[in-house]
């Protein structure tokens, strides 16, 4: 019962101005924890699908979801079995490498993480990478060695695997 | 027409025949409609009263209250108001002006983010961008209010919003797919609670402001009377259940009864109906009802298992589960417990607390005693908030529902008064009584011209004892009686106060005078002030913060000295149980 454990909320709700404020003002209040909070359009017109992270005990994120469904704007919350969900992320890395040696070895670890060059200076490489964020962590692990300069994560996002929906 | 017509049009259309409001600058396209409108206004003396009021209204009749007040300073003053409505789940509409679409953001004159202030205390808020949207919102926000877990819906109104042009549509449609409650409890869960509260032996019920709201009083005191429960109640939901019944304990908490108290530890079955288990009702949680299997049912699924963890949850209304519940039990045999019952009630009238004390300056245990024999059944007291409030909610005997009403979640002192002018206006053929204590009153004793103006005849009772009570109270018993900024060393002459405002009163010193007054008062039909000089070293005993309920300090004063003790024995056939 006691034991924190980080959780996936996936919640539909109205595409209005507010309702980001809502939520979040909800979590800060009721003093929930909030990790990453994802917001876009969702399959519906009119409907967004927000991704939310969350850690705490199973009381916590059961008050999480009432909570969140007394909001009149949310339509439907799910707390997302991380087992039977796929979860992305994606990250932008800025890295400071002058050296050409440097250059082709983020290079080749682009390749092996299949993240992407974006953009590229004199003095600068881009990355551009998709995954889990624990891949995302270990990509980021090796990069620092190099000089990391900027890092814009968008936080994870969550669909439920098979043909299920919420 | 125009958008501030449509917005009274709206009201109309929702049955509001009243509304308490203050007008201000971007109020001026609805005021000037106000002005030939059927509808009447009652101008308050601030905003904070008019939220009040609204409060009071909604309360005392079951119907939706509406406030107004403008945008900036007018909003902000709602706030209090708005904030004591959510935490007592009354059903009010705030409508408040904003400065034109246009201008929002640019920190205009009297802007204030009026929907960012009250999202955390309202049930909804809405803001009107185009006038078009004003009918649909105005008959959402209604229905938000009155429907589910009741509470506070605000509409902010730009003012360019107001003066708008719009087709008032022939038929509104409410389209909210994110808010449907649930009204019938789940048939499964409710047979499980039957089957919990027969095989129970010591069942209680405590019932909260939620049985008010669902108006499920009979359906209660039915389910209390088959199964042989007494019947405990939070300082919402008092007088849900008659007080003068012989299964009533009273209120339960850290004021509570010592009957209440000391039953619900003893219990083995606690029914929760329509209650939150606020920390004033449960003491320390990890000691409240420790024998019991607790069966919760609340209207709002994020009540169950918030405060207190619970054994069998009912999600649904009240009314409905409860007359569920009763036609399962009356088919089963042998449902009473009849020697359950012989020990409450012989433990009850052992702990009855003592009312009559000659003494002056008086007790308030004496006002409260020839309050409620100046009062009837049909009389709406209305509490300020401190010892007053809890005075009241520990001696007075209410036998009805929606004739108590306390600002009991956010504890707002100077609700009491103008939840009284609301109550009456709601309700003018009952007479309405504010008990209120001199510190609470003089934060809102402005309205007593509005009281004056719109002849509301209130009768508001000041227990007057220079202190502000209930903090001196905590003072004395927890803080070494270090009296640190809770003596009103200069406060005004309560009756040359009212009668600077027109408002008749009197002033009350000696035992017997109260009940004379107060009857004289409501009998005149004209609002009036009652100064009650009281008492200042009086203290309620109470549950200290962080104990369990019976750990009570302080003297208890009981009727009657204390006879032989009281134990519960079961005979033979209720220890046989199931």
């Amino acid at each position: 019962m006691d034991e924190q454990r980080s959780h996936i909320i996936s919640a539909l709700v109205m595409h209005r101005p507010g309702v980001l404020q809502r939520v979040a003002g909800l979590f800060t209040r009721r003093g929930f924890n909030i990790d990453s909070i994802t917001v876009g359009p969702s399959e519906q017109d009119g409907l967004a699908r927000m991704t939310i992270i969350s850690r705490g005990d199973d009381k916590v994120l059961e008050q999480i979801t009432k909570q969140l469904n007394k909001i009149i704007e949310v339509i439907k919350v799910r707390d997302l079995n991380a087992d039977g969900t796929v979860t992305r992320e994606l990250c932008l890395i800025k890295t400071h490498t002058p050296s050409e040696r440097a250059r082709s070895e983020i290079m080749q670890y682009a390749n092996i993480f299949r993240g992407r060059i974006v953009d590229v200076g004199p003095e600068n490489l881009t990355l551009e990478i998709t995954g889990t964020p624990e891949k995302i962590d270990a990509l980021i692990d090796i990069l620092r060695g190099f000089g990391i300069k900027e890092i814009a994560r968008t936080g994870p996002t969550a669909i439920s695997r098979g043909s299920k929906t919420m | 027409m125009k958008g501030s017509q449509a917005i009274i049009k709206s009201l109309t259309d929702e049955g509001v025949d009243v509304v308490f409001g203050y007008p201000g600058g971007v109020l001026l396209p609805l005021y000037d409609v106000i002005y030939d409108s059927d509808l009447k206004h009652i101008l308050v003396r601030h905003e904070q009263c008019a939220a009040h009021a609204a409060d009071g209204y909604a309360r005392a009749s079951g119907k939706v209250g509406v406030c107004i007040g403008t945008s900036g300073p007018g909003a902000t003053n709602l706030v209090t108001g708005i904030a004591t409505a959510y935490m007592d789940s009354a059903p009010i509409v705030a409508l408040a002006g904003q400065v034109g679409t246009s201008l929002i953001g640019n920190d205009a004159f009297q802007e204030v983010d009026t929907i960012g202030m009250t999202m955390p205390i309202s049930k909804h808020n809405y803001q009107a961008m185009d006038s078009s949207e004003i009918p649909q919102i105005i008959r959402s926000s209604f229905y938000i209010a009155r429907t589910g877990r009741p509470g506070p819906v605000v509409v902010d109104l730009p003012k360019d919003v107001q003066e708008g042009e719009l087709d008032y549509p022939e038929n509104i449609t409410i389209d909210l797919p994110g808010y449907k409650p649930t009204k019938k409890g789940h048939p499964l869960q409710v047979k499980k609670a039957a089957e919990m509260i027969l095989n129970s032996k010591k069942p209680v019920i405590l019932a909260g402001g939620g049985v008010i709201h669902s108006d499920s009083s009979e359906e209660l005191q039915h389910v209390s009377e088959l199964i042989g429960a007494p019947v405990t109640t939070t300082l919402m939901g008092k007088g849900c259940f008659p007080e003068d019944h012989s299964l009533s304990l009273g209120m339960l908490g850290m004021h509570g009864r010592v009957a209440s108290n000391m039953i619900v530890d003893e219990c083995d079955c606690l029914i929760a109906v329509g209650c939150r288990f606020s920390d004033r009702t449960t003491g320390d949680v990890s000691k409240f009802a420790p024998n019991a299997k607790i069966i919760h049912i609340d209207v709002d699924p994020a009540e169950i298992g918030k405060n207190v963890a619970v054994d069998l949850p009912i999600v649904g209304d009240a009314k409905i589960i409860l007359s569920h519940l009763v036609r399962v039990i009356s088919q089963t045999k042998g449902q009473g417990k009849p020697d359950w019952v012989d020990y409450v009630k012989s433990f009850r009238a052992s702990c009855m607390p003592r009312l009559s004390f000659d003494d002056t300056p008086l007790k308030p245990q004496q006002v409260i005693k020839e309050i409620s024999e100046a009062v009837t059944d049909d009389t709406i007291v209305t509490t300020d908030v401190g010892q007053n409030q809890m005075w009241m909610a520990h001696y007075f005997t209410s036998r009805n529902p929606r004739k108590f009403i306390s600002s009991g979640g956010l504890g707002t002192m100077g609700f009491g008064f103008p939840a009284a002018m609301g109550a009456k206006v709601a309700m003018p053929d009952n007479d309405v009584v504010a008990v209120c204590g001199d510190g609470g009153f003089l934060m809102v004793c402005q309205d007593l011209a509005t009281v004056k103006e719109y002849d509301i005849p209130v009768v508001v009772c000041v227990l007057d004892n220079r202190y502000l009570g209930m903090v001196a109270q905590w003072q004395k018993l927890f803080y070494d009686e270090r009296i640190s900024q809770t003596k009103l060393k200069a406060m005004p002459d309560f009756v040359k106060l009212a009668e600077a405002f027109g408002v008749n009163a009197y002033r009350v010193e000696r035992p017997g005078e109260m009940k004379e007054k107060l009857q004289e008062a409501l009998k005149s039909g004209e609002p009036t002030l009652i100064d009650v000089m009281i008492d200042p070293n009086e203290i309620l005993p109470m549950v200290p913060p962080g104990c369990g309920l019976t750990e009570i300090v302080g003297e208890y004063k009981v009727e009657r000295e204390n006879p032989s003790e009281i134990t519960y024995r079961p005979s033979a056939q209720e220890t046989g149980g199931d």
